[in-house]
């Protein structure tokens, strides 16, 4: 950034009195944000823009003209009622899941006497499991549940089933669920970790002089301390799963109706035949995707009152 | 004393269950720590473990590399590959030309804007991949302005991705050290921009750009929702082919593409370490 500030710049030996001159504050403020103007500029471009220009899309009938029925579609066509009732079911199992489990793990780990060097293994697995996601996370679940994978051979072995012929696909939401767990409990644990951290030793002393048990701390002291953090990175987790695409494309293919899926399709070919419905289908997503962001900041925020 | 001594057994033994409570109390919940970190071990590993002896099977009752052979014998396979790393190295270009000044900038200048370009790098979260694709497509696809023949849109969606972790290390490394002091001492000094910000920001901020750098590079390799919908050749895309064609191949593109990720993170990890550094997840 070769932003010609003269202002600053010494002329000669002697450093420029400190105090600016009120002459040069608008110039200053004009300055301030200049050097920001390629990023501001980027953010327009790149991001606002198309938001935008779904947001207008939505309202617009395919002539042009300006239309609620898009919106209206939303709510009333059968495929896609049923693609987002799909989408939230799937983020919303598999943030609950992910949260418990995830938080399990980290309060094992942090807090359950383990070894300390299993604690930085298992931060360390879990920043490379969180980003191990998309194709190749939907090739190594079907190497293990697919029809000749691994799991489903040990699992055909023992009870002597033929699970292909008993109707049995994994390949729907219980199978994607447990795909998605491998991105989202990760996830839960590098969030989690400091928050458990933060907990003070003095607090369960304070706790067990006054004569309370384990069971006191974690319901009275660990947990409303902890609540906000654990419902900010549920919801996180939620908006994790409900963006995802790739993974659910090379894992179910066409098989599963999701928001993301349909999506992806529309853009690929006009499936719903009618543009302006496939941009209210984006616009939707966006609305609760910035619905979970909002409720996560909110979450942070109370959590950031006891982190110090 | 005597007289309680029908008690007395009962005292006994509950004098030693009292000594041993603490410790027997501390043994359960070990166990229980143990049993949930095993499982979870058990969930991390067997996919990677069964994807691994998947990818061995390709010759009937045989485990050979004989899958990875035909992988890399695939010329197709290195011009993906390469490709991929080609938008690796322009995202990560262009995102620390955009990020390491805005940054800089911020911590220097406007603190008070701050929240808001913090706000502007989280927007990713928001409007997920595919609907940004979808969007860029939108409102490049037509007149007046036409990038869709161009990488333009893959690189800036990849930007986009990376904004999030690329400006929260920038942002933690600059938070280390004490911008205002170093500038104006630059400044004094006679130094211009570029100096000060090859020669004294830079430097400084190298571990901080280097873990943004590996992230990037492990998500942008991996990425699939952008190359796809845009259609430009990316090993994501060419691995979902790859797994609609053949049965064993794709397990070991896997493999390779699960030591990629690996590899990143792990010089990551080994380059921000103590650094405090946290990662929000990638691309899925």
């Amino acid at each position: 950034m070769s932003v010609p500030n003269t202002k600053n710049r010494t002329i000669g030996d002697a450093p420029r009195a400190r105090p600016q001159t009120p002459s040069a504050k608008l110039p200053q403020f004009i300055l301030d944000w200049a050097g920001l103007a390629p990023f501001f500029l980027f953010a327009l471009a790149f991001l606002f823009i198309p938001s935008f220009s779904i947001f207008v899309r939505s309202f617009q009938a395919n002539d042009g003209s300006f239309t609620l029925n898009n919106i209206v579609a939303l709510f009333t066509q059968r495929d896609i009622i049923n693609a987002y009732k799909t989408s939230l079911q799937i983020s919303a199992i598999t943030a609950v899941g992910g949260a418990l489990f995830g938080f399990l793990l980290a309060q094992a780990v942090i807090l359950g006497g383990l070894p300390r060097n299993l604690r930085t293994f298992l931060l360390t697995f879990s920043g490379v499991a969180s980003n191990f996601a998309g194709v190749p996370l939907a090739f190594a679940f079907v190497a293990t549940m697919g029809n000749a994978g691994l799991v489903t051979g040990w699992i055909e072995a023992i009870f002597d089933l033929d699970l292909r012929q008993m109707g049995f696909s994994i390949y729907r939401m219980t199978g994607l669920s447990i795909v998605y767990m491998y991105f989202q409990f990760p996830l839960m644990v590098l969030i989690m970790a400091p928050a458990l951290d933060g907990l003070r030793r003095e607090w369960r002393e304070a706790c067990e002089n006054l004569g309370g048990s384990t069971l006191h701390y974690w319901r009275y002291v660990a947990l409303p301390i902890l609540l906000p953090s654990l419902l900010g990175t549920t919801i996180l987790l939620f908006g994790n799963a409900f963006g995802a695409y790739a993974t659910a494309y090379a894992f179910s293919g066409s098989f599963i109706n999701l928001v993301t899926i349909l999506i992806g399709a529309q853009i690929q070919g006009d499936v719903l035949y009618n543009p302006g419905l496939g941009n209210a289908l984006a616009l939707g997503m966006i609305v609760i995707m910035s619905i979970t962001m909002l409720g996560y900041t909110i979450m942070q925020r109370r959590a950031a009152r006891w982190v110090r | 004393m005597r007289d309680t001594s029908v008690f007395a057994p009962w005292a006994t033994v509950r004098a030693f269950f009292q000594r041993l409570r603490p410790e027997e109390g501390r043994r359960k919940s070990n166990v229980w720590s143990w049993f949930i970190f095993i499982l979870g071990m058990i969930y991390f590993f067997l996919p990677l473990y069964a994807t691994f002896v998947f990818s061995l099977k390709m010759i009937k009752d045989r485990y050979t590399f004989e899958a990875y052979k035909v992988a890399f014998q695939d010329p197709n396979f290195f011009s993906h590959f390469g490709y991929s790393v080609l938008w690796a190295i322009l995202t990560i270009v262009i995102s620390l030309l955009l990020i390491v000044p805005t940054a800089y900038w911020v911590h220097w200048r406007t603190p008070r804007l701050r929240p808001v370009v913090e706000f502007i790098t989280l927007m990713p979260f928001v409007v997920p991949a595919v609907v940004l694709t979808f969007g860029l497509i939108r409102a490049y696809g037509s007149p007046p302005i036409v990038l869709i023949g161009s990488p333009a849109l893959l690189i800036a969606g990849y930007v986009t991705l990376s904004l999030p972790y690329m400006f929260r290390a920038v942002d933690t490394g600059l938070r280390s050290i004490d911008v205002r002091t170093l500038t104006e001492a630059a400044l004094s000094l006679g130094a211009g921009w570029r100096v000060i910000l090859t020669q004294v920001i830079f430097p400084n901020l190298r571990v901080a750009i280097l873990s943004g750098v590996f992230l990037t590079f492990a998500i942008v390799m991996g990425e699939f929702t952008f190359a796809s919908l845009l259609a430009w050749p990316a090993f994501g895309p060419y691995m979902e082919e790859i797994g609609a064609m053949r049965a064993y191949t794709p397990q070991a593109l896997s493999v390779v593409s699960f030591l990629l990720t690996w590899g990143s993170i792990g010089l990551l990890q080994l380059v921000s370490r103590g650094a405090g550094q946290e990662q929000i997840a990638g691309a899925h």
